[in-house]
């Protein structure tokens, strides 16, 4: 049974993937948020098991489709006069009960090899718990933002940031998601399928990106009024540009040099941001939104919906409900030339 | 009764009941709050010249506002409130669920307390707050003893449960009362 | 007239001068009171059937026009016709007011409307407590959108998932609210279920044994049953997080930290879920075997089976609650299960699917507009159907939950599964409601819009859910490309808008100036059609005795008729549960104002209670006065009103005295 199990799935994967080359590009809007780009082990297996579906799905529907439309081309038409037949001939009561009998057979049939596909798929992509040394992360979801933490065995070596993930192709990673609200969701389509976070259910999810590339990613289950913006960004690149990421991560900024740096990092210091966030080497460590020490280079604010430029920098900091209303962040008031130091502050923290 | 009055009756009614529930229900993510500017013209000293100035009532709004309360009681938690005033119960700081104010129960006193700051260890959060952010915690610290509408107080929040919920709260009438010798400044 | 098939000269009871004589004394009894006070009193089920579906049809225009907006708002990115939380308050009441205020009532009304009529009996089992439920429906509905424009509608999803809806986030009364509108609307659903069920099981005419009763019937029996093993899941549900939420209450239900779970709502909320949508189907797929039957001209193909996959439907329905969860940290084992219980329901489904197919095959057609519904029907609840088999794959589902795609799946099964049936249905029996025929013409171009409306705005949602577009999202960036397919949609979603604006202008020049209808337009062959269009206050001078399936269609020249039950106050003939042998006479309630009163008082004592727990006890003891007042006096005049037949028999076959020995036995 396994051998013939296999032979099939191997049959149908081939059509499959055949198929989708020829449907996929039909259907795919954008190659970053996608279930049907897939750039992750998971998520790979998960688009050929909806292939498998999509096209056994899709046959059925044309049979009943066809059935109907010969039913309604080849049946006389008739007036709500005609006799009523109370009495139909026995042999095609028969042979249609015969026929459907077959019909329910073949649905039988085909269920249940949609049903032992799905559960093969689904204990493949579980898999993953069993690798060694996967990279361990641990997702905090908040209203309305990311928390990422990077967790090292020498607890001194952690990173903090928010809203990105930076992973080396390849390796599997293991994420531990909480939330310290209400559910989210945590997805990213290109990578594999989504996993809510649960208050006080810490859940382990283990993934791998095995694509280099940047995707995004976003919040699955409805979370309050900024649901629709709480996203993140998913860069996968080479073991050697992570590792000079994390270690750049790891570097507190030093102290900025500059006068207008110094300016701003002051009026950062004195004004509300220090309340709620937090730049490392500073005495600014707020926990209730996102860490800033490396936030400029990220490339999106706002929980990945908002590009990481000066000028959306002004309009998020001076006016943040009018982008996201709903969230935490107050509106702030400052004098051109603050914002101006302030800013340039913020942009420096690479 | 005809067609027509009955129709005019009904939304008569739906417009009385919208007056009144209107502002528990606001969602006003940029409303403008009490000027803080007049907050700062409190008299620190009952002498005056002539005859005595009324004393302007100040009403905060948020007071009705369930979304504004629901804000500061998460102000509370964030800011650290707890840190010295645990849930209410107080511990290195006073109490906020009992009747008993050292600077004062109106809405514009407890602004002035967060922004100002009091001696022996409250700190002055004025600038590091925003004005409205402050009215919120000031709506909220009322609550807790209390003193604001029960249908637009806070319900249990999602914990171990340390204390009553600010909407099952009976009204702790707030007490004048004196300053403790710890509050005095120095003479 | 009503006395088709009768042999006068047999008979010495059944004279000419006779029945005119009954027929006035039954007028004058069963007349329904007129002006607007007398109107509120009434408790015809036929009254309060189309009061209910017509309810039901503004819920759905009301619900509809959110939709359009939530459209409008989607159409492009960072879109700002509606901000966040009007979007939510939006998506929230088109999803509340369709499944709650719509879809399940208009089933239970066509029901309430239809069951006595086909089963051959006068008036429902409990006519006031029929009449109670219109109202507390029609106070639920009424509440849930004045809480909408008066912005305490909710806002949290009509799923309401806790903590989201919680004490501690969920900010204000809104909730509350929606929860007692739930509960509320879940108290109606019941009433109607126990009066279908009874009235099927107690009043059927005789000779209409339980395998003789339209499938229709079948389909609104097995429904009620399923309400009333759901519903209460869902109050219970509400109940509790009223209670989590309340002043001076504040338990811990949903609180993991005192020993809650927000997992439990998310169970309690599916159990009473999943079933729902069945409760909204399977009363469609009545629907669909009631017109291929007549319009197919033939009788269905597969009785036995369908009644069947009904009942199996209605139980494995009940098994397939944990597929809203999938993602949900939950044992993967235990979530494997309802993958494989998820896709059994299919079967059961199929079955029905080809028993139509060949009911369709082997049949002459006659093609009017109910029978195109239903060919739409099929062409969409099929792709409903198959989509649904994907999201039952925990794998796959892990991709396509809370996306677009579940959206396109549910309004596929929905709108093809329950909407499509019902315009049909509508259709097929406005001319038996009202007296007249709907245009065919107007039909036709109706259907055309609707079918093209529909599948512009949701095929192009299985798309955006595959490219990562999650739900209940009240705009999107630019930079996702999902643009275009929304803006397909909001064009669809407006030809859907004017599909149903032709189908109410339809109805209301049809009401005017439709072509008159006689009895049976269609060549039907349910009882209903043996009556006059619109059926008199008591529905049938003599009730039937049936003697086939098809009754109509199989009733002979001198079929029997039942006579001799009183004229002089509301008496029907109560049958055995099986064999439908007449058993004894029961007398019904007339017109009463208590029932409104009674849902006053209820409606008033939930909604106070989203305020205060002391609307409980008050409510108890108002509730206590009407009851009182409910059961003092009968408005039958202090006679008992079960009788039973020797010492007032009835009369069946031309005559012969019927004794109760003999009844059981003879039919």
């Amino acid at each position: 049974m396994k051998k013939t199990g296999n032979f099939n799935r191997k049959i149908l994967g081939m059509l499959a993937a055949l198929a989708s080359f020829i449907f996929a590009p039909a259907c795919r809007l954008n190659d970053k948020q996608s279930a049907l780009e897939s750039a992750g082990i998971q998520a790979d297996r998960l688009e050929s098991l909806w292939w498998l579906f999509f096209y056994v799905c899709a046959v059925v529907y044309v049979i009943v489709m066809i059935v109907l439309l010969a039913a309604i081309l080849k049946t006389r038409k008739v007036t709500e006069q005609a006799a009523p037949d109370v009495k139909p001939d026995e042999r095609g009561e028969r042979t249609a009960a015969n026929i459907i009998k077959g019909a329910v057979a073949i649905t039988v049939i085909t269920l249940f090899v949609l049903m032992l596909s799905s559960f093969r798929t689904g204990s493949a992509i579980n898999d993953l718990q069993n690798s060694p040394e996967p990279l361990s992360l641990k997702i905090t979801g908040s209203q309305f933002w990311w928390n990422v933490t990077y967790v090292d065995t020498v607890p001194s070596n952690n990173i903090q940031t928010a809203n990105e993930l930076h992973l080396p192709v390849g390796r599997p990673v293991k994420v531990e998601l909480t939330s310290t609200d209400v559910i989210h969701s945590f997805w990213m389509p290109n990578i594999h399928g989504k996993k809510d976070l649960v208050p006080n259910y810490p859940t382990t999810f283990y993934f791998r990106p095995d694509t280099v590339g940047t995707y995004t990613g976003q919040c699955a289950e409805f979370c309050g009024y900024q649901h629709a913006k709480m996203r993140f960004n998913v860069v996968v690149e080479t073991e050697d540009q992570f590792e000079s990421w994390m270690a750049a991560q790891r570097q507190t900024p030093p102290p900025p040099s500059d006068p207008l740096l110094q300016k701003g990092q002051q009026i950062f210091l004195t004004s509300t941001c220090v309340t709620c966030h937090a730049i490392q080497g500073t005495p600014a460590n707020g926990q209730v939104g996102p860490n800033l020490t490396h936030v400029a280079g990220r490339p999106f604010i706002a929980a990945g919906s908002l590009p990481n430029t000066d000028e959306n920098l002004r309009s998020w900091i001076t006016d943040p409900q009018k982008i996201k209303p709903g969230i935490k962040m107050p509106m702030n008031t400052f004098s051109d030339e603050d914002l101006n130091a302030l800013v340039a502050y913020i942009e420096s923290l690479k | 009764m005809n067609g027509r009055h009955r129709h005019l009756l009904f939304l008569l009614t739906f417009i009385a009941f919208g007056a009144w529930s209107c502002e528990r229900e606001e969602r006003g993510f940029r409303v403008k709050t009490p000027d803080a500017n007049r907050v700062q013209t409190i008299q620190l000293s009952t002498l005056q010249p002539g005859a005595a100035s009324p004393t302007p009532v100040l009403v905060n709004e948020y007071e009705h506002n369930a979304l504004a309360l629901s804000q500061g009681k998460q102000l509370f938690q964030q800011m650290n409130c707890v840190g010295c005033h645990a849930n209410g119960g107080g511990g290195i700081g006073p109490a906020l669920m009992d009747a008993k104010w050292i600077y004062g129960a109106q809405p514009e006193q407890i602004f002035a307390t967060v922004t100002q700051g009091r001696p022996n260890g409250m700190p002055a959060f004025g600038g590091k707050l925003a004005d409205y952010q402050v009215w919120q915690l000031a709506a909220y610290v009322r609550s807790m003893s209390g003193n604001v509408p029960k249908d637009a107080a806070p319900g249990r929040n999602d914990d171990m449960q340390i204390k009553e919920p600010e909407n099952s709260k009976d009204r702790e009438k707030p007490e004048n009362s004196t300053l403790p010798k710890s509050a005095e400044g120095p003479q | 007239m009503a006395d088709k098939g009768l042999d006068k000269k047999q008979s010495a009871i059944l004279t000419v001068e006779n029945l005119e004589q009954e027929r006035i004394e039954l007028e004058k009894t069963w007349a329904n009171p007129t002006g607007f006070f007398g109107q509120l009193t009434s408790v015809d089920h036929k009254v309060i059937g189309l009061r209910t579906i017509i309810t039901a049809f503004i819920f759905f225009a009301m619900a509809g026009v959110l939709a359009l907006f939530m459209r409008l708002q989607l159409m492009r990115p960072e879109n700002d016709i509606l901000g966040p939380d009007l979007y939510n308050q939006f998506f929230t009441t088109h999803g509340t007011a369709m499944m709650f205020l719509f879809a399940v009532p208009v089933m239970e009304g066509m029901g309430i409307y239809l069951v006595p009529l086909m089963v051959g009996t006068r008036n429902v089992a409990f006519p006031r407590m029929n009449a109670c439920g219109y109202y507390i429906y029609l106070f639920a509905g009424i509440l849930l959108f004045s809480a909408l424009f008066l912005n305490i509608g909710p806002d949290m999803g009509w799923f309401a998932y806790v903590p989201l809806s919680g004490p501690e986030y969920g900010v204000g009364k809104r909730v509350d609210l929606w929860s007692q509108m739930v509960s509320l609307t879940e108290i109606a659903a019941l009433i109607g279920a126990v009066e279908i069920i009874v009235t099927v099981l107690k009043q059927k005419a005789p000779g209409m044994s339980l395998n003789r009763i339209p499938l229709f019937v079948w389909a609104m029996v097995v429904t009620s049953f399923m309400i009333i093993f759901a519903m209460p899941a869902v109050m219970l549900a509400s109940s509790l997080l009223s209670m989590d939420r309340l002043t001076n209450v504040s338990t811990h239900f949903f609180n993991h930290a005192e020993g809650g779970d927000p997992i439990l709502w998310q169970h309690l909320f599916w159990f009473f879920g999943h079933p729902e949508v069945y409760i909204i189907f399977i009363p469609a797929t009545g629907f669909v075997s009631a017109i291929i039957t007549t319009f197919a001209r033939r009788k269905t193909f597969g009785y036995t089976a369908l009644v069947l996959t009904m009942i199996a439907t209605g139980f494995i329905g009940f098994g397939v609650w944990v597929h809203h969860m999938f993602a949900t940290p939950l044992p993967q084992l235990g979530q494997s299960i309802f993958t494989a219980s998820s896709m059994l329901i299919v079967i059961p489904n199929g079955v029905q699917i080809f028993c139509w197919l060949a009911t369709l095959w082997m049949g002459k057609w006659n093609l009017k507009t109910p029978l195109i519904f239903v060919l739409g029907f099929f062409a969409i609840f099929v792709m409903g159907g198959l989509t649904g088999v994907m999201l039952a794959s925990v794998p796959l589902d892990l991709q396509l939950h809370d996306t677009f795609f579940v959206v396109a799946h549910f309004h596929y099964v929905l709108i093809g599964g329950a909407v499509f049936p019902i315009f049909g249905a509508i259709y097929y029996w406005f001319p038996k409601f009202y007296g007249r025929m709907l245009n065919e013409a107007a039909g036709t171009i109706n259907f055309v819009l609707l079918f093209v409306g529909f599948n512009l705005v949701f095929f192009p949602m299985h798309i955006l859910g595959l490219n990562g577009m999650p739900r209940r999202v009240y705009t999107y960036i630019e930079g996702t490309n999902w643009g275009d397919l929304n803006f397909l949609a909001t064009m669809g979603a407006f030809t859907m808008g004017i599909a149903v604006l032709v189908f109410i202008g339809n109805v209301i020049y049809s009401l005017r100036a439709g072509t008159i209808a006689g009895p049976n337009p269609w060549g039907a062959d349910t009882l209903e059609w043996s009556t006059d269009s619109p059926p008199p206050p008591y529905n049938y001078q003599n009730i039937r005795v049936v003697q086939g399936r098809h009754a109509v269609w199989e009733m002979t020249e001198d079929a029997p008729v039942v006579t001799g039950l009183h004229t002089k106050f509301h008496e029907v003939l109560c049958t055995t549960i099986h064999d439908a042998a007449p058993e004894h006479r029961y007398q019904l309630a007339g017109p009463s104002i208590v029932p409104l009163l009674l849902a006053i008082v209820t409606s008033a004592t939930f909604i106070g209670f989203a305020f205060t727990p002391w609307a409980i006890p008050a409510g108890m003891v108002f509730s206590a006065i009407v009851f009182f007042a409910w059961f003092w006096s009968n408005s039958t005049g202090h006679r008992p009103p079960y009788s039973p037949l020797k010492d007032n028999p009835i009369y069946v076959e031309h005559g012969r005295k019927v004794t109760e020995k003999e009844a059981v036995s003879e039919i």
